[in-house]
């Protein structure tokens, strides 16, 4: 029996069960609200905390790795404090961070077959399909079918690591400086850096061809 | 015998739904709730994770994801005595009626 | 008893040491997925000493805290038939209590 070929329903919101959900939570939060255990605003407050996070900002901590290699090294050594130099904090209580470089030789992808975890306070929240049946159950037995679902085939002589965040620990994987990109901007670098390399099922964009001299 | 949670290796050919669904007010206003909860200290995620678990196959299976967590918020804030399944009742019809 | 004077366990094992993950599925919370269960490798690193989430998830203290290990193991050795590449390698975070010295 398996349940991961059960319809993935869990990822969309057009359960049938929707309008009762949306009802039910919004009862649940007024009645936080009326026993003080938080305010509407600060309600308001974290969800703007919690939208202001997206892939961008893992994108602009890669592309500082990738031109700044004192800087890698301390993403990579204390990647908590080392997030701060760009404005960015861990808002969990507990969770702590681990950067995971891939390189020519090792290739990571993280996956939380338990629940979701994620390293939200850097990318945001996650995508539908990381949160799905599919990838939980599929992922760390067969990471290297998934990679090629999204369209990325590691050679065979790379090793695939595939991290299970079973703790606390939160990845953000740091994919491979693509080549030929000695030419771009940092901000333009960030651009080639997509959710899913800093989730490892890809690597980073190839580049646009530098300029052609006039 | 695993539990209806422990997805890890679970043999299926399903292939991954990339489709991003946009996320409901009602969705958002959940995930800040999970978000604060955890601000204030009212909740560690071990209990959260513990209380999604402990929805049963059924529902764990059927609901969408934030589904589970509404479901899950509800039990763990009966459990801690906050409110009761009473109370939620009267609030979701008093919110229904208000709706018109 | 190892716990006396202190609220965590010891650390049992090093980085290098070849341990299995013992097997069980107890009816209450836990973070050791039925799939790596029963399986050897080798502690890659010794994440820390945390509360336990077992005990935490019910509103407990989570003592004696648990060292936390990040384990690697072969993908050959956690899966019958693994199609990737032999080099292949899965690693995940697991509480002490979970783990034994390898038999081998």
């Amino acid at each position: 029996m398996s349940s991961a070929n059960e319809h993935d329903a869990q990822a969309s919101h057009h359960g049938a069960n929707a309008a009762y959900y949306a009802l039910r939570s919004e009862a649940l939060v007024a009645l936080c609200v009326e026993k003080g255990i938080f305010t509407a605003e600060e309600l308001e407050a974290t969800g703007n905390a919690l939208d202001a996070r997206s892939p961008k900002d893992g994108a602009r901590v890669v592309a500082r790795a990738w031109v700044d290699p004192e800087f890698k090294k301390r993403l990579i050594g204390v990647p908590e404090f080392a997030i701060q130099e760009l404005g960015y904090s861990l808002h969990e209580v507990v969770t702590r961070l681990a950067v995971l470089e891939n390189t020519d030789l090792v290739h990571h992808v993280a996956v939380c077959t338990l629940c979701s975890c994620y390293p939200r306070s850097i990318l945001g929240r996650p995508p539908d399909w990381y949160k799905g049946f599919a990838y939980r159950s599929r992922v760390v037995g067969s990471p290297r079918s998934v990679m090629r679902e999204f369209g990325f085939e590691p050679d065979k002589s790379v090793e695939v690591r595939v991290m299970d965040s079973t703790a606390d620990l939160r990845y953000l994987i740091l994919p491979k400086r693509p080549a030929n990109t000695e030419h771009m901007t940092e901000e333009e670098l960030a651009e080639l850096v997509t959710q899913e390399s800093m989730i490892g099922v890809t690597g980073a964009l190839e580049p646009k061809p530098a300029p052609a001299a006039d | 015998m695993r539990k209806v949670h422990d997805l890890g290796g679970l043999p299926t050919d399903q292939p991954i739904d990339r489709t991003e669904h946009e996320m409901e007010a009602w969705e958002r206003r959940v995930d800040s709730l999970n978000s604060i909860l955890g601000e204030k200290g009212f909740k560690k995620t071990d209990e959260l994770r513990r209380a999604i678990e402990s929805l049963g196959p059924e529902q764990y299976l059927t609901l969408s994801y934030y589904e589970r967590f509404t479901a899950a918020y509800e039990a763990l804030l009966v459990e801690r005595g906050v409110m009761t399944t009473e109370e939620i009742d009267r609030k979701m019809s008093e919110l229904e009626r208000e709706r018109g | 008893m190892g716990t006396a004077g202190g609220d965590a366990e010891p650390v049992r094992y090093q980085p290098g040491d070849r341990v299995q993950v013992r097997v069980g599925l107890p009816p209450h919370h836990i973070r050791t997925p039925a799939y790596i269960q029963g399986k050897t490798g080798q502690v890659e690193t010794l994440c820390g000493v945390f509360p336990n989430p077992e005990s935490l998830a019910y509103g407990g203290s989570g003592l004696p805290k648990q060292p936390l290990y990040r384990v690697q193991f072969d993908q050959t050795e956690v899966w019958e038939s693994y199609h990737g590449s032999a080099i292949d390698q899965l690693l995940i975070d697991i509480y002490q209590h979970w783990l034994e010295p390898a038999a081998d």
